[in-house]
């Protein structure tokens, strides 16, 4: 009977959190589309989540891009199928590993970030402050970071993508032994519409995923340096269970075909 | 002497899970007066105001300001109360992504829709108000000493200049003398506003000197309600332990160890 109740309370503990998230953005999306707009705060964030994240991404991506074109390589060669080790690694980038990559690197660099401010600000009464002050947190706080962040993810998974498949062409052509304009042919004929439209959807979910967790956490945050960590802590798994999720979700349910 | 009430509470409870903190609570505050609610740690009184101010939705009870409900009000309604409202928290809560005087002008430019030059000015003369030169308006909150914070803190409750000002502890981690600085700050401040004001505190000394009338919250009410004089006169025991700051009398601190 322990156990039961113990797993009756973890369950009923997981939906209250599921409903508090979903109550959350609610308010949030509600905020979005009601003045006043705070624009300048928008091209702060933007600077912050969207620019500032672009050489963990490009790293990320050049790292990735190059050794998944060697796995390829091995893998092809098991039925003699190296030709396509251009086509499968631009597929792969941009369907899958650019914006799951880029989602990830940034969800740890912005979701922890934007939590451990937001936190931080509740734990010192800054949020209170600002009520007090006739300015609503959410708008103020929490729209200019979702707009930045849904904005800019796509902007950094093009980079990501581009750089991942130069990744891919370096060893391609310098260890493999590809011809430099054969490579980038395959990858050109290879590469449709619908895979470039299921990264930038993606990238755009996966952005207001990393901003909207960060600041759910940053406004839950009680207690003082601890409860900030653990907000942080928090923001940044969460995060990362959601666009896995939302991946799997999105390449399934949308782009399976 | 001005007799109409500003601020009325009636019947005021707000728990917290199992533990209720306020038990139906009285106040009135007449307009112009300045009254000081003091009480133990943990007493409730942050929650107090907190549910004046609409941070916290109270369980049940009414919070008139000027005759109008703001447990009911409607959300314009209550931002046009948000803006005859000033605020010092304990620890000054300023935004330490701006620069002192963007914290002192940000209700001027959002609230009140003040351009920036304009709200600029008033910042400058209100930190000159508080006795900081504009070499300090540049700094952000984090170059600050304590002192210099709260002071910054008072320039912005006072920066829109309020009909009600709220002060949570306003001497708590500042030195005697420093104290007392913030004290007469506060008192000329109101005093020139013309402003209700409500403070809570435990600092028997901040009581004397901003106090018209003082009331005491305990066990989630108020248990005593009288003119500063008065307090020091009062037969009631909590006031008197309170007031004398001793370990013997009704009130029960909560300790932790053997019984």
């Amino acid at each position: 009977m322990e156990l039961l109740s113990l797993i009756g309370r973890y369950f009923i503990a997981g939906l209250a959190e599921i409903g508090r998230l979903v109550i959350f953005t609610k308010e949030v999306v509600s905020h979005l589309v009601r003045p006043p707009f705070y624009f300048s705060m928008v091209g702060r964030q933007i600077l912050t989540i969207g620019y500032f994240s672009l050489p963990v991404v490009g790293l990320t991506a050049i790292f990735t891009g190059a050794a998944l074109a060697q796995q390829i390589f091995v893998g092809t060669g098991r039925f003699n199928a190296e030709a396509a080790v251009a086509g499968i690694t631009v597929i792969s980038i941009v369907r899958e590993l650019g914006p799951v990559l880029a989602g990830l690197m940034v969800a740890g660099r912005v979701s922890s970030a934007i939590a451990a401010e937001i936190g931080t600000m509740q734990v010192s009464e800054q949020i209170d402050a600002l009520v007090t002050l006739s300015t609503h947190p959410h708008k103020y706080l929490v729209v200019p970071r979702l707009i930045a962040a849904v904005l800019t993810l796509p902007l950094l998974v093009i980079v990501a993508n581009i750089i991942g498949v130069f990744g891919g062409f370096l060893v391609g052509t310098q260890k493999l032994g590809f011809n430099a304009s054969n490579y980038l042919q395959v990858t050109v004929d290879f590469l449709e519409a619908s895979d470039i439209h299921s990264s930038l959807v993606k990238a755009a979910v996966f952005g207001f995923i990393i901003a909207l967790l960060g600041c759910y956490h940053g406004f839950k945050s009680r207690g003082g340096a601890e409860g900030v960590g653990a907000a942080t802590t928090n923001a940044v798994v969460s995060a990362f269970i959601l666009i896995l999720l939302a991946n799997l979700i999105i390449t399934v349910n949308v782009f399976g075909s | 002497m001005k007799t109409r009430v500003k601020i009325s509470i009636r019947n005021l409870t707000k728990s917290f899970g199992s533990n209720q903190v306020l038990k139906g609570l009285d106040l009135d505050i007449m307009e112009g007066e300045s009254v000081v609610v003091i009480g133990g740690s943990g007493t409730g009184k942050s929650v107090l105001v907190k549910c004046i101010l609409g941070l916290l939705a109270p369980d049940s009870g009414e919070i008139l300001i000027d005759g109008r409900d703001m447990t009911t009000a409607s959300r314009a309604e209550h931002g046009e109360f948000m803006k005859k409202v000033g605020m010092l928290f304990q620890g000054g809560a300023l935004f330490d992504s701006l620069t002192v005087w963007e914290n002192v002008a940000f209700g001027l430019i959002r609230a009140h829709g003040m351009n920036k030059d304009e709200a600029h000015g008033i910042a400058i003369k209100k930190l000159a108000r508080v006795g900081l030169g504009e070499d300090v308006s540049g700094l952000t909150p984090a170059e600050l000493s304590g002192g210099m914070k709260k002071r910054v803190a008072l320039a912005r409750a006072i920066a829109a200049e309020p009909e009600i000002i709220f002060f949570d502890e306003p001497t708590t981690g500042l030195d005697p003398i420093m104290a007392d600085v913030i004290n007469r700050l506060i008192t000329e401040c109101v005093k020139e506003l013309g402003a209700t004001t409500l403070t809570i505190t435990h600092d028997m000394s901040s009581v004397r000197k901003i106090a018209d009338q003082a009331a005491m919250l305990h066990d989630g009410r108020i248990i005593w309600h009288g003119s500063r004089r008065a307090m020091d006169t009062t037969k009631n025991p909590f006031v008197r332990q309170f007031t004398t700051g001793s370990a013997k009398g009704p009130i029960k601190m909560i300790t932790r160890g053997p019984e």
